[in-house]
């Protein structure tokens, strides 16, 4: 038996085609959401994983550091190191801001998350890995590592509030779990971006220091100085990365901390838990809509192709119905239109979401198991679309091919 | 089908008393009002009437696309109506049993002239291979051979209602229902395929009923049923310039 699905497409393989190719935009920019949000899980894991942490320690009662801010004394590391089953500790502090490049015509903003770490070798927590050109930081001031999704390049001159540095190495896929490209600077640097005044500010609360019978009390030399030296210094972190022992259990090590450090501390899972369910639960569910709105879309155009190409035919339709012809004949000629021109527009769809996606601005993962399901997704749609045309077509009268 | 040619009294058709009222009550209209006919194997008749006589509908009965009221019809030695339906399956009566040629060739425009022919005998469940064996036979018949790879846009009228034809006669019915086939051609054309239409009948002891109201056709029929107010007459035609 012939294929009367594939001989009609034949027959109007341009318009096949056009519609394919537009509906196939469609699939693609679907295709292209669902790998912004896994992209977006991939940043956030990538961003645990670089962390090289097994215990985040954060301010008690918070989600810090990456869900919300968190500040700890810059010393508690001393008396986590000594907790039974702690491998190494290490500072960090994290701070999302425009970054500035300077030099003769390289003036740019860089939306970056700059990540205050102690110039520590490498395996330690929070250290960049994957350098790829470079060297670490080795100084306590004025260096920096950068992402090369930043743009930077070796030996670039940054701005960081008042600071400028110099980029000595550069990394590979260290993003922030919004994709901003980590630039990593030594700690003592992050804190002053962090937490220092302006020199206008820091005159005003001296003054303001000065002024108070409080705090510049007569009689009590050296505590004005004091407090001054108290408020120009920053000896705040936002989190202390935790390395364990190997074999030992993170809960075990991580309780005696929550108990009398009176911190809060999360485990790998507990802040993969805290990035994907809880900091990206909103844009995972815009995406969602916007895949279902895409669905119901598509759906909507491949029935009203279906069925127009149907209606087009009902002459034709009437005649093989009277000569004959099966209503399983015909209906599964509709089918096979519907499901080919799913077939044309999921492979349009993913060559072109292929295509695109390295250009798009946001980190976009496709994976081929969403591929899968979306090709699956595309032909239920297109099965389902096809119903209301295969309804027409079986209602369709074969005396309509007799005239009178 | 090859059993069923060897044997004539196994092909035409008799209609007796077949009535078809639409509606109910005071509503009801009587389409058909106890229609006789018989055509007999090789045999081509015309039905002729004005509008509005119960032409289409005497044809659609036959066709087994509408149901008759009823009344009696016989497919060469079996009973397919008998005051209710005797066959269950009425599309592959259709297919196997009746063919049919429309006002308009209304052939299938993504299929080839080949296929077109050959479409029938596939959907019966006939090999493709022999299928389109059997639809070249009957192009070479009717002289459009040479057209066998063409869309049927690129034919002219009366190649696309040859084509119509050899579709109507390719799986050997014992009937073929002509509706108005020469309506859109001229003079010459429309007795060039009444005169095929003969030829076929006698070639595949087909009956063949051609619905008309073309004046210069009517010559052209042996036999001549009017139709009027549901009821048809027979009476003899001139028979003319069709060997």
């Amino acid at each position: 038996m012939i294929s009367l699905a594939g001989r009609d497409i034949l027959h109007a393989w341009g318009k096949f085609v056009l519609t394919g190719i537009g509906l196939g935009l469609l699939i693609g920019v679907t295709l292209t959401m669902a790998g912004v949000y896994r992209g977006m899980v991939d940043d956030a894991n990538v961003l645990l994983d670089n962390s090289g942490a097994d215990l985040w320690v954060v301010q008690k009662d918070t989600q810090g550091p990456y869900a919300e801010s968190s500040s700890l004394y810059d010393d508690t590391y001393r008396s986590i190191l000594g907790i039974s089953g702690v491998a190494r500790v290490a500072n960090v502090t994290y701070l999302t801001m425009q970054v500035s490049q300077i030099g003769d015509g390289k003036a740019r903003d860089v939306r970056a998350m700059v990540v205050g770490i102690p110039p520590d070798g490498a395996g330690h927590p929070g250290q960049p890995g994957y350098l790829v050109e470079g060297r670490r930081l080795t100084r306590g001031h004025f260096e920096a590592v950068a992402d090369i999704a930043s743009g930077f390049a070796l030996g670039d001159r940054i701005r960081i509030r008042r600071n400028e540095y110099t980029v000595v190495g550069l990394t590979r896929r260290m993003v922030s779990s919004g994709g901003d490209p980590m630039v990593f600077i030594p700690l003592k640097d992050a804190q002053e971006a962090q937490f220092l005044k302006d020199n206008d500010a820091i005159r005003a609360q001296r003054a303001r220091t000065a002024q108070s019978p409080a705090l510049n009390r007569p009689g009590v030399p050296g505590l004005l100085d004091a407090v001054i030296a108290s408020q120009s210094t920053n000896t705040s972190v936002n989190a202390v990365l935790v390395q364990i022992e190997p074999g030992t259990d993170p809960e075990a090590v991580a309780e005696p901390i929550r108990r009398w450090k009176h911190l809060s501390v999360y485990t790998r899972m507990q802040m993969q838990s805290i990035l994907i369910e809880k900091l990206i639960a909103t844009a995972a569910k815009q995406i969602a809509m916007f895949l279902v709105i895409l669905a119901i879309v598509s759906a909507a155009i491949v029935a009203f192709i279906i069925y127009t190409l149907t209606m087009g035919k009902i002459r034709e339709i009437a005649v093989l119905k009277l000569i004959g012809t099966t209503n399983r004949t015909i209906a599964g000629m509709i089918l096979q239109q519907a499901v080919a021109l799913g077939l044309i527009g999921f492979v349009v769809g993913k060559v072109a979401a292929t295509f695109w996606a390295p250009v798009f601005p946001k980190y976009v993962l496709l994976e081929p198991g969403d591929a899968v399901r979306g090709f699956v997704v595309v032909i239920v749609i297109c099965v389902l679309a096809s119903v209301l045309a295969i309804r027409a077509a079986l209602k369709v009268d074969p005396a309509e091919a007799i005239g009178g | 089908m090859d059993k069923n040619r060897s044997d004539p009294s196994a092909r035409g058709i008799r209609i007796e008393g077949l009535t078809k009222r639409y509606g109910h009550g005071d509503t009801a209209v009587d389409a058909l009002k106890g229609v006789n006919m018989v055509v007999a194997p090789g045999e081509v008749v015309g039905l002729v009437g004005p509008s509005g006589s119960g032409k289409s509908t005497l044809l659609k009965c036959l066709g087994a696309i509408i149901e008759p009221t009823s009344g009696r019809m016989v497919l060469g030695q079996d009973v397919i109506y008998d005051n209710g339906w005797k066959i269950s399956d009425l599309r592959a009566l259709r297919r196997d049993k009746i063919g049919f040629v429309f006002q308009a060739p209304y052939l299938i425009p993504f299929l080839d002239v080949t296929d077109n022919v050959a479409l029938l005998p596939m959907l019966a469940g006939v090999p493709n291979a022999e299928a389109r064996q059997r639809a070249m036979a009957l192009l070479t018949a009717l002289d459009v051979q040479h057209r066998a790879k063409a869309m049927p846009s690129q034919l002219s009228g009366g190649e696309q209602q040859r084509v119509a034809i050899a579709r109507g006669l390719v799986n050997r019915p014992p009937v073929i229902l002509a509706d108005e086939p020469t309506a859109p051609l001229d003079s010459e054309r429309a007795l060039a395929v009444i005169r095929i239409l003969n030829q076929m009948a006698k070639q595949f002891d087909t009956a063949i009923i051609v619905v008309t109201h073309d004046e210069k056709i009517i010559p052209t029929f042996k036999r001549i049923y009017h139709i009027r107010d549901g009821v048809t007459h027979e009476e003899a035609g001139e028979g003319r310039g069709t060997n």
